[in-house]
């Protein structure tokens, strides 16, 4: 359960627990996702795959799927890339080319080659098998570390290398920091290619209304910048693109972009002129959604004193994104935000890679890389504390910057906002009585199992203040970071927000109705939440970044606040006194001092609406008030030595798990799980509990479960849910989640991010703890997944 | 290949559809029916989001046909609301329990701990966690779901000695 | 994954499947009764049969009977209903410890113990505990039936010996009438539930002496089928029961591991010993209450 901190203000509807609004229509099964969209005359469309993970296109024959009863039209490559304009990279690559479908070439196994449209997906499918491709395979490049080697086949021959990116960069005094401290430790952290697979698939529906010139769209979709990318592929300008964004998105954490589905079903949807839909289903999903996360390697040195703390790091981060890059190598560049973790270290060198490969594309993923990332640096911290035979939990509490030091600079330029990095930790220590803990491994060890208690300290940043992209890109130079809310009145007074994105589980109806509701004294279970759409819809940056809570939330402050100034100038007016002489409670305008003289809410909300003569002159009339609200701290562009505050707000987890592993199978069992937790403010208990736990579970699953496996001919070997294996309720422990509070001072009721929840921090927690069981042999497995067979091998190589 | 006529009963009614024999029982329901409460997620047994009531028993409505399920007894999510269309006391305790984020997962999650809570009125968490082993969630971890579970086997418990 | 079109026939009798069968021609028609297996295959269009007969409805199909020397399943019994059977937990206490590793509830409310023994996938736990305890399986055709003994059925991953015109009808699943027997299972599993990468059955005989007098094992996902350990089996008679250790080496030769995406070929063949000694042992300690 979670308790409320001690130090909360007396709040009457935040942080206390409320039922979350969103929950009513998901447990009657009234919620309404895109494959529920039912649009009269809409066809059906499936894909036909390439087997082959790099190969010429010879020749494409639809003939006989044309034949085919029920079947409308074949599209393929050559016709979309004409038509339309290519899909947006984050990198300047003006000679890599990504098109909805393979034009010419096909790029890795699973890529599209058609797309067939017909009255059903049945139909559609059956279609697709009977289309005849003549390929000429070809030799495939899919060793992730050999791409930067200039003897790999070309993915993008155009491009002339297969490396996108690479760049180096210094903040501080690097090679003077080492020379000042006698140790260092070198390592290799790999994290496998995994992702977070949400169970419902990427799905779009378009119409196009050739009257009004308008394209309908209702996607699953979580996406910056969507309207902008189909407006732009299409060759049309934005307000002829609507996005519904009332859908229901079952589960993104940062994968439902599908660009590239949308793209293929809007322009069928304007050229066939009837509405189109692709669901995608979970073969498509797997190997040709381009939903991938991180596959990265990193190679870090630590130079550090011998009390274990930590100066200056060099760390060498490669990606490997797939055959169409997208967004995704930016996702080298986020982590900037928290590179050195929650830790005071003084300088920090940073090489990023980003390679392209004949494997399917990457997509940003829950934290855009910071998982991976704390993954690595937490490696880090294990091995400094090995080295000098330090405590691992004493290590990382002489590294962690001291709550008196807010607010702290690390050396790329984010400011740590607030914390209390060490109570959070003594805190789960008690919680989880870590000594008992050990005492527990310790016992189990002399009954001759393997068992380990694994510790992580981590961030996650909130907030999206992303100009880290022009680091990596100067086209990039982008400095807005918005989220708006309109919140409105009625002549009767019930009250109206309207969001302006998405929303895929995080809650946003509630998030937007509760802070609504107490900057405005009102129950927020009577404030209506909308999801406009993108013609009636204020800026937005959609809920990537764990940035809702902090700039959808402020928004909705600012603009609550602005609709009560509103109503006590209007009251002052009315009752004839000036407007600090009006005191607000509960839905009443009172005249300090003078009980009787007050008006109601109703009562306000009638003037403002039907009463020009009782109102102020010159005073907007009605009622509602809008904020776009800018993230805090943004505007700034990187200096001369490429250093600037990105994300605003900083979460902090620590998480203690109990392991116990099975030395015969090498199989993990987790006993207990604890995490301490500090968002900040937390709008609504309920859902940021869910959000750590959930988070720990997509951590448990990459650490020890999931990987999209690539064998040499890059085929991949985990296309299907019984080859990549999400974890179920028998593999997700009980969590213990424990909450404390230090608010923001940089958002409207110091609320921070938790989106990301547990997720950042889990993956080094239970790589922790699997080393810690292993340690005894002298084995450390550095590479997620680490999975049973991994463990058995390693054993049996040492105990032979 | 024919279409075939089939009758099948949902959630207490009878409907008389031609369908052809490969049209699996989930998009019958969602697609023919318009009950669009029961999800596809994997269309090859795995994950659960399909899940509904044959005959009293959870099944996965994507491994089924829909010509198998004529003279059997369906209940889909959309069944177990009561009578007046208020949520069940397992629905409600899902809700007051947050046992759910996205909502894709959880009709499939209700089918399953209906079943077990009829089978088991005071299950374990392992008993629980055994029930809804076969629907995957990747929002909440489990465990508010769980919690749910637990929260309505007491007040079911409870009812049932208060009379 | 939509399946590949095909015709329906929904059979009321064992002679109507097996007429069906029998006229089938070109065609390639295929039973259903659960359709765990099948149609995940069908989703992915790797099968893709013209014809599914749906045998769910023929009653002398179904059903568990004690016969005394043997337990019958009709081959369309539920995994469900063996995992409540009361018959099966007194008589067959070692396929009651394999069926609970069946899937999830889901599965076992519709899977069948003939579909399960029928696919013949390596590392399934009916077949696995079939196979340990000799079942005989009986099959159907228009041209009458015939016998087979379990044990050379399963040929390769998911080939099994029944002609495209025999139903498999009946599992007959022998009682051991010794008064000591104990019953051990095994599977490790990447996650609980799936398939398992490895799994090991044991059923042990104790003589009054303490020494092992009859042994029965098998294994599941060290090899293309389902395996069971003759050699082990005989080596394993007249060993006292804390001195099999010395024998275990023989489960070896007898095995096939292969690596997939799973478990390598090694971490098969070195978890298969671990597990069946586990499973060996727990059929000691029970058989020595």
């Amino acid at each position: 359960m979670v308790d409320a901190p001690a130090n909360l203000p007396n709040y009457r509807y935040v942080s206390r627990k409320r039922r979350t609004k969103e929950d009513r229509r998901f447990v009657s099964g009234r919620g309404k996702f895109v494959a529920d969209v039912e649009i009269p005359g809409m066809k059906h469309v499936a894909i036909l795959p390439s087997p082959h993970a790099r190969a010429n296109i010879i020749s494409i024959d639809a003939s006989a799927a044309l034949a085919l009863p029920g079947v409308h039209y074949v599209l393929t490559g050559d016709e979309i890339a004409e038509a339309t304009n290519s899909l947006f990279h984050g990198l300047d690559l003006p000679n890599v080319i990504w098109h909805p479908l393979a034009v010419g070439m096909t790029r890795y196994a699973g890529e599209w080659v058609a797309a067939v449209v017909a009255d059903s997906r049945y139909i559609a499918e059956d279609a697709a098998e009977l289309i005849e491709v003549e390929y000429e395979a070809l030799p495939a490049a899919v060793d992730s570390e050999k791409m930067i080697d200039e003897d790999q086949p070309l993915v993008h021959p155009a491009h002339g290398t297969n490396v996108l990116f690479r760049k180096t960069w210094t903040w501080g005094p690097v090679a003077e920091d080492f020379a000042s401290v006698p140790n260092t430790v070198s390592y290799r952290a790999r994290w496998g290619r995994s992702s977070t697979v949400p169970i419902e698939t990427f799905g779009v529906v378009a119409k196009w209304d050739d009257v009004n010139e308008i394209i309908d769209v209702w996607a699953s979709i979580q996406m910056p910048q969507y309207q902008d990318q189909i407006a732009s592929a299409l060759r049309i300008p934005m307000n002829q693109v609507r996005v519904h964004n009332d859908v229901d998105v079952g589960g993104s954490y940062g994968v439902k972009r599908g660009i590239k589905h949308t793209i293929l079903v809007t322009y069928l949807a304007k050229k066939l002129g009837f509405p189109v839909r692709f669901i995608e289903d979970r073969l498509d999903n797997m190997s040709g959604g381009d939903a991938h996360g991180p596959d990265r390697i990193f190679d870090i040195t630590m130079a550090f004193d011998d009390e274990g703390v930590i100066r200056s790091m060099k760390i060498r981060a490669l990606d490997d994104v797939g055959a169409y890059p997208g967004r995704a190598p930016l996702q080298l560049g986020k982590p900037m935000t928290a590179l050195c973790g929650p830790y005071r270290m003084n300088s920090i060198e940073y090489e990023a890679i980003s390679v392209t490969s004949n494997k399917t594309g990457q997509v940003p993923v829950r934290g855009f890389g910071q998982s991976p990332t704390n993954f690595a640096i937490e490696t880090g911290l294990e091995r400094v504390a090995k080295y000098l035979g330090i405590d691992r939990v004493e290590v990382r509490a002489r590294n962690l910057v001291r709550k008196d030091e807010f607010p702290w600079q690390i050396p790329p330029g984010s400011i740590y906002d607030s914390g209390d990095f060490h109570a959070v930790l003594e805190g789960i220590l008690k919680t989880s009585n870590w000594d008992d803990l050990i005492a527990r491994r310790d016992a189990l060890r002399a009954e001759g199992k393997l068992a380990g208690v694994g510790i992580a300290t981590c961030l996650e940043p909130g907030g999206g203040n992303n100009i880290f992209e022009f680091l990596f890109n100067p086209k990039l130079e982008i400095t807005t970071f918005v989220e708006s809310v309109l919140i409105k009145v009625e002549p009767t007074g019930a009250i109206t927000a309207v969001m302006c994105t998405t929303t895929s589980g995080q809650g946003h109806e509630t998030l937007v109705s509760t802070i609504a509701g107490e900057e405005l004294e009102r129950d927020p279970d009577t404030i209506r939440v909308l999801h406009g759409d993108s013609l009636e819809a204020l800026p937005t940056r959609s809920p990537v970044a764990s940035r809702m809570a902090i700039v959808l939330g402020t928004a909705t402050s600012k603009a609550a606040r602005d609709i009560k100034a509103k109503m006590i100038t209007i009251a002052a007016h009315d009752l004839g006194v000036e407007k600090d002489q009006i005191e607000y409670a509960d839905g009443e305008f009172t005249v300090r001092g003078n009980p009787i003289s007050k008006l109601t809410w109703t009562e306000i909300c009638h003037i403002a609406h039907k009463q020009f003569h009782r109102m102020p002159p010159g005073h907007e009339l009605g009622l509602q008030a809008y904020a776009v609200q800018q993230v805090p701290g943004a505007g700034g562009l990187p200096d001369e030595n490429n250093r600037v505050p990105l994300y605003p707000c900083f979460s902090f987890q620590a998480h203690v798990p109990l392991v116990e592993i099975d030395p015969d199978t090498g199989k993990v069992k987790i006993h207990d799980y604890f995490i301490g937790h500090d968002c900040g403010t937390a709008i609504n208990p309920d859902i940021v509990r869910g959000m750590i736990i959930g988070g720990v579970a997509h951590g448990i699953g990459a650490a020890l479960y999931e990987k999209f496996e690539y064998d040499t001919d890059g085929q991949l070997l985990a296309g299907t849910f019984v080859d990549y294996l999400l974890p179920s309720a028998h593999e997700i422990p009980a969590v213990v989640d424990s909450e404390s509070c230090t608010p923001s001072p940089l958002t409207s009721l110091g609320q921070k991010g938790s989106g990301e929840g547990g997720y950042l921090g889990a993956p080094a927690a239970i790589a922790s703890a699997v080393n810690d069981a292993l340690a005894p042999f002298d084995i450390e497995i550095n590479e997620l997944p680490i999975r049973a067979r991994d463990i058995e091998a390693a054993l049996y190589e040492k105990t032979r | 290949m024919k279409q075939v006529e089939v009758t099948l009963n949902v959630n207490g009614r009878d409907t008389t559809l031609t369908i052809p024999p490969r049209m699996t029982l989930v998009d019958c329901l969602r697609d023919e029916l318009r009950l669009t409460g029961t999800h596809v997620g994997c269309e090859h047994g795995i994950c659960g989001a399909c899940s509904v009531f044959l005959d009293g028993e959870p099944i996965r409505s994507c491994l089924m046909f829909a010509v198998q399920a004529e003279g059997h007894r369906i209940t889909t999510v959309e069944g177990l609301l009561n009578e007046d269309g208020s949520l069940s006391d397992l629905q409600d305790s899902f809700w007051e329990c947050h046992a759910m984020q996205c909502g894709y997962c959880t009709p499939g999650m209700l089918v399953a701990s209906e079943a077990l809570l009829a089978e088991n009125p005071d299950p374990s968490e392992d008993d629980i966690r055994e029930a809804i082993s076969g629907n995957l969630c990747r929002c909440t971890g489990y465990q508010q779901i769980v919690e749910a579970v637990q929260m309505t086997a007491k007040r079911r418990r409870e009812g049932a000695a208060n009379g | 994954m939509k399946a590949a079109a095909f015709d329906y026939v929904r059979a009321s009798s064992v002679d109507e499947i097996c007429r069906l069968l029998a006229e089938a021609g070109d065609e390639e028609r295929k039973i259903i009764a659960g359709g765990q297996t099948l149609v995940p295959l069908m989703a992915m269009r790797m099968a893709r049969p013209d014809m599914l007969i749906d045998i769910n409805d023929v009653a002398e199909l179904a059903g568990i009977d004690d016969r005394g020397d043997y337990v019958s399943f009709g081959a369309g019994t539920r995994q469900r209903a063996i995992e409540r059977s009361d018959i099966v937990s007194d008589r067959l206490p070692l396929v009651a410890k394999a069926v609970r590793n069946v899937g999830h509830q889901q599965t076992r409310n519709r899977g069948t113990i003939g579909g399960s023994i029928v696919h013949g996938d390596p590392s399934a736990e009916l077949p696995m505990a079939g196979l340990a305890l000799e079942a005989t399986m009986i099959l159907r055709s228009v041209s009458g039936e015939t016998e087979m003994p379990i044990d050379g059925f399963f040929e390769a991953a998911m080939v099994t010996n029944i002609e495209p015109e025999q139903l498999l009808t009946e599992i007959r699943i022998p009682v051991w009438q010794d008064t000591r027997i104990g019953t051990g299972f095994h599977e490790t599993s990447s996650r609980q539930g799936d398939f398992a990468l490895v799994a090991a059955a044991a059923q042990i005989v104790l003589a009054a002496d303490g020494s092992i007098s009859r042994a029965a094992i098998s294994v599941g996902g060290a090899a293309p089928s389902p395996v069971k350990l003759h050699a082990l089996e005989a080596a394993l008679v007249g060993k006292p029961a804390g001195g099999f250790q010395e024998v275990i080496a023989l489960v070896d030769e007898e095995i096939d591991p292969e690596t997939d995406v799973h478990a390598t070929a090694d971490y098969r063949r070195r978890v298969t010993r671990k597990l069946v000694t586990r499973a060996i042992d727990d059929a000691i300690a029970e058989a020595g209450k």
